[in-house]
């Protein structure tokens, strides 16, 4: 027989279970999003169902505005934010390596060292290589200021250690929460469910909250932008690379070329999906969420911000002499935004998704309580 | 002069207040409580009964109006008003999408409450999010909302409403809407009203108030003291068995226990006193309040063993968990060999057929007094589980007479400008009893009365 062991929680862990216990005697919520009908088919809260519903949850607000416990009420109950807590808990307990999972806790710090370090880098190679960073190069050609070669063999392996850490850290949260099986038509629920942003539209489709008990789909719209506008950005990058290898055509790419057309329209999308998302996060209502992770949260956008802005600049700058300045600056953005993307902000989405899939799969088997009241 | 004062800021008062904006009188509402706080009991409500001929958005089959009617006067005992009922009732049909345009939004029933599927339509996220809702509605609308601005007397000349006083600044209207609660968090009159019972006690000492601490009756008791005709028995409340470690205010929904029918609940004695499988406890749960407002100490324990974990709504507080029922009984704070008796007798009395929660089932206890009609399961498998109860108060159902206009009367004789809803008149409809969602029915129905009506007048008394 297989022994589970019975963790011990922490302060953070114990503190979702206590309101938990509130919420499953009261249930008002339930028509919100998905944490609270997850949480119905439970009595009591053990650490990786802590971690799930943690990671569920998309901190939207619609409960602690409607919740008739939370503070001043001296039960206290704030569900969005003693769900972030544990949030941060998650990225934290599952990041692999282990010890990197630190640089969550300091991530306003560490992602200033990424972009640092990035600019750094691609400053002073781009005057190594050409002497100085005002030379003109014909036709924009800003291989002759970094090699084909030398990027692929700097941002490949960069892009190749996130994605490893980040599956790695959601396979131990997966088996952590013991799914079971996964069919087909759950997959596609919670595909669906994560590109739709559907646990951000309030249950009604009027969206959450964001400043006050109004709801809006601002937040929900923004991030559509940001997550397919980067997206776009990143078909730009695969199209381009399709075009290098398999017919040997070679940046720089005109204007009308489908590289060109999907960075472009990505890069705007992305620009103006990220720059309203920080608007939002700077207004939002204290009560949301865990305020210690702001620096992460503004950090992560504030670096998607300055890829699409720097990206756009360079595209328009490319025929000047700023052309190396720029792509430097372009560069080092997107270096220390892919290094950190298994210890910031990004991690949510690969966690979220592994916790609506979980909830997919866990809507449909039999609920084992059978409850009932007046 | 603002057109309509509105005093209360809860379902009732809300509604008043958008019915009266809508018509286009100016509205000023003062609420008592601080904006955290705002709202009265309904943010502690989460639905609405409403009568319909066939299914309706999320509310399956039909819930006609002559069943709706039966209901209401099965629980109240015929303590109710049939015109006045059936007013409610109708409205109760059509008021969901003027709710709708304000903000609110419905939901099928809760998991746990799929019984009332039919009969009651769930408020998307509750009663605190209708409440907002309301609130944005209202302001959106223009209608002036203040806070902590408690009304401690009005001033009348022969019925006639003419100012409202908040500490000594005097507010004038043309027309008032009364919707400030009843008085359940006013500790003297609870106890007053419930006096002393044979053992020396004050029974209303030891109830716990689920709703706001706001409702302190001032306003009821200052129109009762005018002269303003009265409905109802100050006594009469719906009342509840919930958790005796709730908050003594606003533990709202949560604090129930609904474990009584799965086990036996005793008193300090360590006696069983009623009958726990009785009925359905949807159909029960309203009465075990004042069965236990009727005990030494007001207080008494539901005791269950393994058998019924996951089988009722998760308590808020873990209960007292032992393996014995002796240890049961010391942690309880009760007489070990009193305990153990009680049990033993009931367990012994007990003839299990096929346990099923979901009807009323073939297992009851024989020749026991007083006797567990279903649901009879002894009490033998560890761990044992202790929940202590205490009465917990909703509302309070005295209030002051009204007629379908919802004119406040004096003498039986109806204000021209003063109007009355909520639980300030509940007890019209509502004399003893509950049924699921029909405070919010009421609240609702005779709001808007009272604010489409508060409005014509002020608006006449303009020109």
């Amino acid at each position: 027989m297989q022994m589970i062991p019975i963790q011990a929680l922490r302060p953070d862990e114990t503190e979702v279970a206590r309101v938990l216990q509130i919420c499953n005697a009261c249930r008002y919520c339930e028509g919100f999003c998905a944490v609270f009908p997850a949480m119905t088919r439970r009595l009591e809260f053990p650490k990786a169902d802590l971690h799930y519903l943690a990671n569920l949850c998309h901190n939207c607000g619609a409960c602690l505005h409607a919740c008739q416990y939370a503070p001043p009420h001296e039960f206290g109950v704030n569900v969005p934010q003693a769900m972030a807590r544990v949030r941060a808990q998650t990225y934290v307990d599952f990041a692999w390596p282990a010890p990197l999972g630190a640089l969550y806790r300091r991530n306003g710090l560490t992602l200033a060292l990424a972009l640092a370090g990035g600019l750094a880098l691609f400053l002073l190679l781009a005057i190594a290589n050409q002497g100085s960073l005002r030379q003109l190069q014909p036709g924009g050609d800003f291989y002759r200021v970094f090699p084909h070669g030398f990027l692929v063999a700097l941002f490949l392996p960069v892009f190749a250690f996130a994605v490893v850490a980040l599956a790695i850290g959601v396979t131990r949260f997966w088996r952590n929460v013991t799914p079971g099986a996964v069919a087909g038509a759950a997959a596609a629920e919670a595909a669906h469910d994560a590109l739709r942003l559907k646990y951000l539209d309030g249950g009604h489709g009027e969206g959450c909250n964001e400043t006050d008990d109004r709801f809006t789909l601002a937040r929900r719209r923004c991030h559509h932008l940001t997550f397919y506008g980067f997206l776009l950005c990143f078909a730009a990058t695969c199209v381009a690379t399709l075009y290098h290898y398999a017919f040997g055509w070679h940046a720089p790419y005109e204007a009308t070329s489908l590289p060109k057309l999907l960075g472009i329209t990505g890069g705007i999308v992305l620009l103006i999906g990220s720059a309203g998302l920080m608007y939002l996060n700077l207004r939002r209502h204290p009560a949301h969420g865990d305020t210690a992770q702001q620096p992460m949260d503004r950090g992560f956008i504030a670096l998607l911000l300055l890829a699409a802005g720097s990206g756009l600049l360079l595209m328009l700058g490319r025929n000047t002499s700023a052309l190396a300045l720029l792509l430097a600056l372009h560069l080092g953005v997107v270096l220390a935004l892919f290094v950190t993307l298994p210890y910031g902000k990004f991690a949510h989405a690969v966690y979220r998704c592994a916790a609506l899939l979980k909830w997919a799969v866990e809507r449909r088997q039999p609920n084992t309580l059978g409850v009932d009241e007046d | 002069m603002v057109d309509v004062l509105v005093i209360g800021g809860g379902n009732a008062a809300l509604c008043a207040a958008l019915a009266a904006r809508e018509a286009g009188a100016s509205v000023l509402l003062l609420e008592a409580a601080p904006r955290d706080w705002r709202g009265g009991n309904s943010p502690h409500t989460r639905n609405l009964r409403c009568m319909h001929d066939a299914p309706q958005d999320v509310l399956v089959d039909a819930y006609p109006e002559e069943e709706y009617w039966q209901d209401l006067l099965n629980v109240t005992g015929g303590r109710t008003d049939e015109k006045l009922a059936r007013l409610v009732i109708r409205e109760s049909s059509t008021c969901r999408m003027w709710m709708r345009k304000h903000g609110v939004r419905f939901q099928p029933s809760l998991s746990g409450a799929l019984h009332t599927a039919r009969t009651n339509a769930f408020f998307l996220g509750g009663g605190k999010a209708l409440v907002n809702a309301y609130y944005r509605s209202a302001e959106g609308l223009g209608a002036r909302v203040r806070y902590q601005a408690p009304v401690e007397r009005i001033e009348l000349q022969d019925g006639h409403f003419k100012a409202a006083f908040v500490g000594n600044e005097r507010i004038e209207a043309r027309a008032c809407v009364l919707a400030a609660g009843g008085f359940e968090s006013n500790r003297q009159w609870l106890r007053e009203a419930w006096g002393r019972n044979d053992a020396g006690e004050w029974p209303a000492d030891n109830f716990l108030i689920r709703g706001t601490r706001f409702n302190t009756g001032t306003l009821l008791r200052f129109m009762l003291d005018a002269g303003a005709d009265p409905v109802g028995d100050p006594t009469q409340a719906h009342m509840v068995a919930i958790d005796a470690r709730a908050p003594l205010y606003d533990g709202g929904i949560c604090t129930r226990i609904d474990s009584v029918t799965l086990g036996v609940v005793i008193n300090r004695a360590a006696e069983r006193f009623y009958d726990e499988g009785e009925e359905f406890w949807p159909k029960r749960y309203a009465i075990w309040g004042r069965l236990i407002a009727q005990q030494p100490g007001q207080i008494a324990w539901s005791i269950i063993d393994a058998k019924a974990i996951g089988r009722f709504m998760p308590p808020v507080f873990p209960g007292a968990k032992a393996a014995t029922h002796e240890e049961l009984a010391r942690q309880l704070g009760l007489d070990e060999a009193r305990f153990g008796a009680t049990l033993r007798r009931y367990n012994a009395a007990c003839r299990v057929g096929t346990f099923d929660h979901t009807r009323l089932d073939d297992c009851a206890t024989q020749d026991l007094q007083p006797a567990k009609s279903h649901w009879a399961r002894p009490i033998d498998t560890p761990p044992f589980y202790g929940y202590a109860l205490r009465p917990g108060v909703t509302f309070t159902y005295l209030g002051l007479r009204v007629d379908e206009t919802a004119a406040v009367r004096f003498g039986d004789q109806p204000s021209a400008n003063l109007f009355v809803a909520g639980e300030m008149m509940a007890g019209n409809v509502l004399g003893k009893g509950y049924t699921a969602g029909v405070g919010m029915s009421i609240g609702t129905a005779f709001g808007r009365i009272a604010g489409s009506n508060a409005a014509a007048v002020a608006l006449k008394a303009q020109h």
